[in-house]
């Protein structure tokens, strides 16, 4: 009985903050958009009784869903949104893992601070930190500035509201999410293996291909998922530094919701989102789970 | 049959495989290794054994490659092996902590060193297959290194660095992680190896039972210096100073002073005790201080006063301490002075004739301890 009640406690929390709302947003997925507050219909009245519920349930269809097929907007949205994500997390391994390489191998003494410093920028409003990006890439900002006066360029180059600017973005939010677990991977690992590999005839590099590499192979696949599973959703950063030409379907999904007030829509948009990141999010269970039993 | 004994250090004709020449160590301000000259031979199994700190573990890692020395140089079939690179030397290591490659199988640990050299893969196969067997390990070819016990995992740490039959194999303290009876087994096990392969062995411990067990010649080391090489029985028998014969096996050491005639020597040692008679080569001039050590098994312990050897002492039993096979009597003599007695338990525990604060006499013959200057 105690057991039971011990594991009901994660499960209601899970139900209650997951479960619930996951079919609310379906059902308002499956209901039509009118003129009124909340701004779709079928509302459930249970006062009705039996025959109002089955009522309910008939007034439900995949309308919604048929219209994100016809529109080309949402799929390109979507394809776009995992295109950016793919290329911002494969730009975030070749930034994070020489950083995680250094902090692994630097003095002990040193590490904790690097750790912090790693973890710093945490410490400001990712907004604000977002924002200060927009200084950095304008036309007028400090980068073209910089690169004008050392001539470099004629004239400033167009990087605000480019996809560039996006991944510019994702990349430096996301980093720490790339460094960490490939920092606590290398970190742990035996350095006498490095020498066992030159004793037996390797170089430098090819015990780093043929032993480093292999063994923060976990790390690298989770930092990988922490990055791209929430950059294909990520709003903030295209609505702020990608402008009107770069396509992610979390914008879509805001401007449905608060342009457009169609709930409905918004809400198939949701619902596809979560079924395509099902998918990274179980390979990235089943790759946690291969790791804590390698480990043991 | 006549079997010629293998010393190769006792001809002068012999061309030594390594060579240690004057080579100094230091890091920053401490000096690991101080001005050291040792010869090793081929085919030897050669322990450097000494405590923690005493600069063993910096000597294989010159010889590996992974230091260098600050002075002098290290010569390998007579060529300087300095500016040689770890991965080019005919050198392998086991490490101590094994470091085997734990997303590797075991075939492919020990193929590992081989697929470095050559593409031939029927040869690496064969190669590897005779590995296996040799350290038998063919069921556990196709495990990972956590799915394997402790014993396995060693041998498999052996294999790997046997694989490309290098000149020299290096051991860091291989035994350390086994618990007693696998640690003796494995060390015939090992000898049984490096007789079978002919590789010269270099083994570096601080158990004093598992050098004497395996080498063919002991170098004791204390900071940084050589203090002894020779032979296991040399070392235990003979030891050059109270150093070594502390640091080996149990001893009892008497300080006193030497007043010799020829190769008798008597020592005085303590107001109303008699003098203790010893023969040595050695010379001691008149009244130089002077060590007596002798070996807890060859004091012989009885109650009755027994004359048959030159030297008698009398003393109550404070301390037993029983071994099963043995059992070693601590005593004190009348001036106070504790001295440990080993007897083999040849008869069941019920009829031992010796008890706690028996009094008891200690005899020993004139050549069974041996005479130290320091």
């Amino acid at each position: 009985m105690r057991r039971f009640a011990l594991i009901a406690v994660p499960y209601l929390w899970l139900l209650a903050l997951f479960l619930v709302p996951f079919l609310i947003v379906l059902k308002i997925s499956l209901s039509d958009i009118t003129l009124s507050i909340p701004p779709y219909s079928p509302k459930l009245d249970l006062s009705a009784g039996w025959a109002g519920f089955v009522e309910f349930i008939r007034a439900l269809d995949f309308e919604n869903y048929v219209f994100l097929t016809q529109d080309d907007l949402y799929w390109k949205a979507y394809l776009s949104s995992l295109w950016i994500a793919f290329v911002s997390t494969l730009i975030t391994l070749a930034v994070g893992y020489p950083i995680a390489y250094g902090m692994a191998r630097a003095a002990p003494e040193w590490r904790p601070t690097l750790l912090m410093l790693v973890i710093l920028p945490f410490w400001t409003s990712f907004l604000i930190r977002v924002y200060a990006w927009m200084g950095i890439l304008a036309n007028e900002g400090l980068l073209n500035q910089t690169l004008l006066a050392l001539g470099i360029i004629d004239s400033p180059l167009q990087i605000l509201n480019t996809t560039a600017a996006v991944q510019i973005g994702i990349v430096y939010t996301y980093l720490p999410f790339m460094i960490l677990p490939i920092y606590a991977t290398l970190e742990k690992m035996d350095e006498s293996l490095l020498e066992a590999a030159e004793d037996l005839g390797c170089s430098r590099l090819s015990a780093f291909w043929l032993v480093t590499f292999p063994l923060s192979r976990g790390g690298i696949i989770a930092g990988c998922f922490l990055v791209f599973i929430p950059a294909i959703g990520e709003f903030v950063i295209p609505s702020l530094l990608g402008g009107s030409d770069t396509l992610m379907i979390g914008k879509v999904l805001w401007e449905e919701f608060f342009s457009n007030r169609d709930w409905p829509v918004a809400s198939a948009v949701a619902i596809i989102l979560l079924a395509i990141l099902i998918i990274p999010i179980v390979l990235f269970q089943r790759n946690e789970q291969k790791e804590r039993e390698a480990g043991t | 049959m006549n079997q010629t004994v293998f010393a190769p250090w006792d001809d002068p004709d012999e061309k030594p495989l390594i060579q240690f020449r004057n080579v100094t160590k230091r890091f920053g301000d401490f000096t690991a290794i101080d001005d050291l000259t040792l010869d090793i031979y081929a085919q030897e199994f050669f322990a450097l054994l000494g405590p923690s700190g005493c600069g063993k573990t910096t000597m294989m890692r010159m010889l590996a490659g992974f230091e260098t020395p600050t002075e002098g140089n290290i010569l390998l079939s007579g060529q300087d092996i300095a500016p040689i690179p770890p991965n080019k030397r005919a050198v392998n290591m086991m490490f101590q902590s094994y470091a085997l490659f734990p997303h590797l199988s075991v075939r492919d640990n020990i193929a590992f060193g081989l697929r470095r050299e050559s593409k031939d893969k029927a040869k690496i196969d064969e190669r590897v297959e005779e590995m296996l067997r040799l350290t038998r390990l063919t069921k556990f070819a196709g495990r990972k290194p956590h799915q394997i016990s402790g014993g396995q995992r060693q041998r498999v740490a052996l294999a790997r660095s046997l694989a490309k039959a290098p000149k020299l194999l290096l051991l860091d303290e291989p035994l350390g992680a086994l618990d007693r009876k696998l640690r003796e087994e494995t060390q015939f096990e090992l000898m049984d190896i490096q007789e079978k392969t002919g590789t010269t062995f270099v083994i570096v411990t601080h158990d004093q039972e598992e050098a004497m067990t395996v080498a063919s010649r002991v170098a004791v080391m204390d900071e940084g210096k050589l203090i002894q090489v020779a032979t296991p029985d040399v070392i235990y028998e003979a030891p050059n100073s109270v150093y070594v014969a502390d640091f080996i096996g149990d001893v009892n050491i008497v300080e006193g002073r030497a007043s010799q005639t020829g190769d008798k020597v008597d020592v005085a040692w303590a107001e109303g005790q008699p003098p203790i008679h010893a023969t040595t080569q050695k010379r001691f001039d008149r009244d130089a201080q002077c060590y007596f050590a002798i070996r807890p098994e060859k004091v012989h312990i009885s109650k009755e006063r027994d004359d048959s050897r030159p030297n008698v002492l009398q003393g109550k039993v404070i301390d037993i301490a029983y071994l099963g096979n043995i059992s070693t009597y601590h005593v004190r003599l009348a001036d106070g002075t504790m001295m440990k007695a080993q007897s083999a338990n040849t008869r069941r525990l019920a009829n031992r004739g010796i008890t706690w604060e028996d009094e008891v006499w200690l005899s020993f013959t004139d050549t069974a301890g041996v005479m130290l200057a320091r």
